[in-house]
């Protein structure tokens, strides 16, 4: 009970942080509206390619694009922890009898709750030119986004509180994105690489959960894709936020 | 070596033994080295040392923030290691950094903070306008901190401690930084909390704050107490009260007369003085002085001026620790 209030009340803080700053909800708008303006059309001719998988150019894209705005938006929630973490306001709730998983909880699900916005924004704006999505599907997507967002928010929290300082937060989160978004399909589909590239694409968990949303959007529902997908971010997301949990509660200096 | 932890009524804070190691690249490091303190409750205990001595790793320790590495400690009433929730709940504590956000109103900041003991939103509603008044912040309420004063943000932070109604107050260096107005006003916003019966623990590296503000002080240094008393007993522990005497001829006649007096400790070389002076070392002035004058009234010694100065707090410092503090507050 006491670990559900505080949940709600630390969600409820952070919420309220955002919807305060015009300027971040704006953001949280114009980011998936620039990848379906500024990148989507290219991906018409290519869909006309040998390799390039069954679907359409959309219902190819708009999946990776999801899995994407998760790891980015996700991966760089750790930046305002360590602003916080400066002006003492992590150890002023450490000090009080609050819950540590609420701490680590509370926020993530108001990470989440940006990320599913701007999912139905994407998935809402795609529809017109061509997506097609079933409504179950949607509810597959929201699911596989939100764990996409727990596991990404609880690591970035976890990094956060361990190195302290932007200077070393952020090298070292985009030089670890980047390999893990490339290596995804995010961008192009992994069946246009070549073999050894695929190879190691398979050890990457996002490749997954890429190809569960895939599945999900050529109406697949019962492929297997979906199900491994789904299960890969639940385990690895349950993992991360146990490990950040542990990190809320222990020393921070 | 066991201690066996005193009873929780001897004191809000009972620790022994406390120690912390921190492992860094160069191996380990013995921030703290075991301390005892028995602190009374209801009083202003100040926690003096230079930078590193080990202070703020002594407060983060009592106030669970941070595992001790060995010893045991009551805080509160509530063991330490056993018991962190309840020892969270009868403490505040409010850090160096103090803790607001800056997009957040110090209104907000306190219902939150009250919501997160458990109060309803009526209750933390109540509360922070209750606290508003008390640290005379009810017109700066529903601003962002940001947009506060250094002294204002202080009593914020001190204010966000006060919610619960705590039995035992941290205060992190609480006036570093901060105008002698506003410290000052700080120092009464501390003096009060003593008379509503909330016994506050706080460090500094200021003497002066330590010595007009505190009822008990301890030194530490190199991760050890290195004194511990009230103010006048740690001044008194040193050197005692000097008192300067102008007495032009009567030098070596009230040389003789003096010496001999159980009160007078010591009697200062020729060199420390101009001629014509003579300087005693003696355990109260207070005391010695009429004596003194009674004395060399009765031996017709002339007496033309006297003196009496009172060790400081820095004179205490410099004795324990080899080091003046005033060299170092920065």
């Amino acid at each position: 009970m006491r670990t559900l209030r505080d949940t709600w009340l630390v969600f409820g803080r952070y919420l309220g942080l955002f919807l305060r700053n015009p300027a971040w909800v704006a953001v949280g708008i114009i980011q998936p509206l620039l990848y379906l303006i500024l990148f989507a059309p290219l991906l018409k001719s290519l869909a006309a390619m040998p390799g390039f998988p069954p679907g359409g150019a959309y219902n190819v894209f708009v999946p990776g694009l999801l899995v994407q705005l998760g790891l980015f938006g996700a991966a760089s929630v750790g930046f305002s922890l360590i602003s916080e973490l400066r002006a003492g306001v992590v150890e002023r709730m450490r000090v009080t009898p609050i819950s540590r998983f609420a701490l680590l909880m509370g926020r993530a699900l108001r990470d989440i709750f940006t990320l599913l916005i701007q999912t139905l924004i994407i998935i809402g704006l795609s529809l017109p030119f061509g997506l097609s999505l079933h409504p179950l599907g949607l509810l597959v997507i929201l699911a596989l986004v939100a764990l996409i967002g727990m596991l990404f928010a609880s690591i970035s929290y976890t990094l956060a509180l361990w190195l302290k300082s932007e200077d070393a937060f952020a090298p070292l989160t985009f030089t670890a994105t980047l390999p893990l978004l490339l290596l995804s399909g995010v961008l192009l589909p992994l069946t246009l690489a070549p073999a050894w590239l695929r190879g190691i694409a398979d050890a990457n968990p996002l490749n997954y959960a890429v190809l569960a949303g895939r599945a999900v959007f050529n109406d697949n529902l019962g492929d297997v894709n979906v199900i491994k997908g789904v299960a890969i971010m639940a385990v690895l997301a349950v993992l991360a936020v146990a490990t950040a949990t542990r990190s809320f509660s222990r020393a921070v200096s | 070596m066991s201690h066996a932890i005193a009873h929780a009524d001897d004191g809000v804070i009972v620790a022994r033994g406390l120690r912390r190691v921190f492992k860094t690249r160069q191996g380990e490091v013995e921030a703290v080295a075991g301390v005892d303190l028995t602190i009374p409750r209801g009083g202003i205990f100040g926690f003096l040392g230079p930078n590193g001595a080990g202070k703020t790793t002594t407060l983060r320790m009592l106030s669970t923030l941070l595992p001790p590495t060995g010893g045991q400690a009551t805080v509160a009433g509530a063991d330490l290691l056993h018991q962190p929730a309840l020892v969270r709940e009868r403490i505040g504590y409010v850090g160096q950094a103090g803790g607001t956000d800056r997009q957040v109103s110090g209104r907000s900041e306190l219902v939150f903070q009250g919501r997160v003991y458990g109060m309803s939103k009526q209750e933390a509603r109540l509360r922070a306008q209750e606290l508003l008044e008390t640290v005379d912040l009810v017109e700066a309420a529903d601003r962002q901190t940001g947009t506060y004063s250094g002294g204002q943000r202080r009593r914020l932070d001190i204010a966000l401690g006060l919610v619960h109604r705590p039995q035992l107050l941290f205060l992190d260096e609480p006036t570093t930084g901060l105008d002698p107005q506003s410290r000052a006003h700080l120092w009464d916003e501390v003096r009060r909390l003593r008379e509503t019966g909330v016994s506050v623990f706080l460090t500094t590296h200021y003497l002066d704050e330590a010595d007009v503000l505190c009822d008990d002080l301890a030194i530490i240094d190199h991760g050890r107490i290195v004194a511990t008393g009230t103010p006048e007993q740690l001044k008194r522990q040193v050197a005692g009260d000097v008192i300067t005497l102008g007495v032009g001829a009567g030098v070596s006649q009230a040389r003789a007369l003096l010496s001999g007096q159980t009160f007078v400790r010591e009697i200062g070389d020729d060199e420390e003085v101009e001629e014509g002076q003579i300087r005693l070392y003696v355990d109260r002035g207070e005391e010695a002085m009429p004596a003194i004058l009674r004395m060399l009234d009765g031996a017709q010694v002339g007496l033309q001026t006297i003196s009496m100065t009172r060790p400081s707090l820095d004179d205490v410092f410099l004795r324990q620790t080899g080091r003046s503090l005033r060299d170092q507050a920065a």
